[in-house]
């Protein structure tokens, strides 16, 4: 029966290592270098392929002051690709690009809603989705007030979409 | 006049110039012909013999056949119009627009590169589906099927980082478009798009690394491919051949 068999214990009486000769050492030591070596090159070419300074629109920028706005607007800021919307409870900055698939989305202020002319994803003004293949709303960025009194908007901080900038 | 060739012929073959490049006599027994195969750096890795069968044409046989050549017709186009694009923002889409106003026949090759490109897009897929309906993937073709699934998804790449070049809003929203379905990957989607367009956006970086892809890495992989490829169809025994066929019809 192979299930009642012993199994068989590692010689723990020779050192270990005892039975390698010299050419297999050699040989298992140029392996395991060239497989150092080849997976450094790997990291250093993923390094290399990572861009370290990039040319891109800036993440954190001014809107102008407050008063540019009037209330139940949505003015949109094509370098930024982001709406800053105005409503009565205050400020919000919504993301212009469309979540299904990256197209920048536009506002149709006769229809009342931002519309993505790619795929035809709609948007209520605070960036709720009404209907298209989109599946999140428009996520909302961080809007606060500069010391000399402008909007200023940081795309890298996502905020809850209920939160408003009172001014 | 023909026993004039063949006297000229024989005056060549008993040059030194020919004896140094040849280094053979004429081919004419299955011996010296099979060293006129080996000793040609383009055919050596071609079998000697090949079965009738495998080389008769049928209506079908010529799908894979026009993929290759509307490769090599991509191959020539492609290089001529690198003479005159520059990958860079501000003048790859002029570059485009020269081409098709201002450069002599610029017009013509461009549209001949990129209608070679449509086609060839659909050739491999016409290929690929006779292959499958025919059993081609059966063995001994199992490995040469895998080669050719890799062709297909080559000359898509090929297709999608050429689609780029033009520096147009098609070409840009196409590539945002299929940048983010690649992001959708999860845990690594980010990460392969920010290496593919060397940065967030379609910009500056995207369209040099497109064109690196394009024009080198891409062809080099396909024309190896295709090469193994080539090469397995006659190494497996030549073309498929049904059993029903194989009893001498």
């Amino acid at each position: 029966m192979s299930d009642t068999k012993e199994p068989t214990l590692p010689q723990s009486s020779a050192a270990p290592g005892a039975d390698l000769n010299r050419r297999d050492f050699l040989g298992q030591v140029t392996i395991g270098a060239l497989g150092i070596a080849g997976l450094g090159s790997v990291a250093v070419t993923y390094q290399f392929f990572s861009p370290n300074v990039l040319f891109e629109p800036a993440t954190q920028f001014r809107a102008g002051t407050p008063d540019l706005y009037p209330i139940h607007s949505v003015t949109y800021l094509q370098d930024q690709q982001v709406y800053i919307v105005r409503m009565p409870e205050g400020f919000y900055a919504v993301s212009a690009v469309c979540t299904h698939l990256g197209c920048v989305t536009q506002w149709k202020e006769e229809a009342q809603m931002i519309a993505c002319p790619c795929h035809g994803s709609k948007f209520k003004p605070d960036g709720i989705k009404i209907e298209g293949p989109a599946p999140r709303p428009l996520p909302h960025f961080g809007i606060s007030l500069t010391a000399d009194g402008e909007l200023l908007v940081d795309k890298l901080q996502g905020v809850k979409n209920t939160q408003a900038l009172r001014v | 006049m023909a026993t004039n060739i063949a006297a000229l012929l024989e005056t060549l073959r008993e040059t030194k110039v020919w004896k140094s490049i040849f280094r053979r006599g004429p081919a004419n027994s299955n011996r010296t012909r099979s060293i006129a195969v080996f000793g040609n750096l383009f055919l050596h890795w071609m079998p000697v013999k090949v079965r009738e069968k495998a080389l008769q044409v049928r209506a079908s046989y010529y799908l894979g056949s026009i993929s290759l050549f509307l490769f090599l017709v991509l191959l020539v186009t492609g290089i001529l119009l690198m003479f005159y694009y520059h990958p860079a923002a501000p003048s790859a889409y002029r570059d485009m627009k020269d081409l098709q106003f201002v450069v002599s026949n610029g017009v013509f090759l461009r549209n001949l590169h990129r209608l070679a490109a449509h086609l060839m897009v659909f050739m491999v897929f016409a290929h690929m589906f006779h292959v499958f309906y025919r059993g081609g993937y059966k063995p001994p073709h199992e490995f040469n099927w895998v080669v050719g699934v890799v062709l297909l998804l080559v000359t898509l790449f090929l297709s999608y980082t050429g689609y780029l070049l033009p520096w147009d809003q098609l070409a840009f929203w196409a590539v945002t478009v299929g940048t983010n379905i690649i992001s959708a990957m999860p845990v690594i989607g980010d990460k392969i798009k920010f290496l593919l367009l060397g940065g967030h956006i379609v910009g500056e970086n995207a369209l040099l690394r497109f064109y690196v892809l394009h024009v080198v890495i891409l062809p080099l992989a396909a024309f190896v491919l295709i090469g193994i490829h080539f090469w397995r169809v006659q190494k497996d025994g030549g073309l498929t051949v049904k059993p029903k066929d194989s009893d001498g019809k």
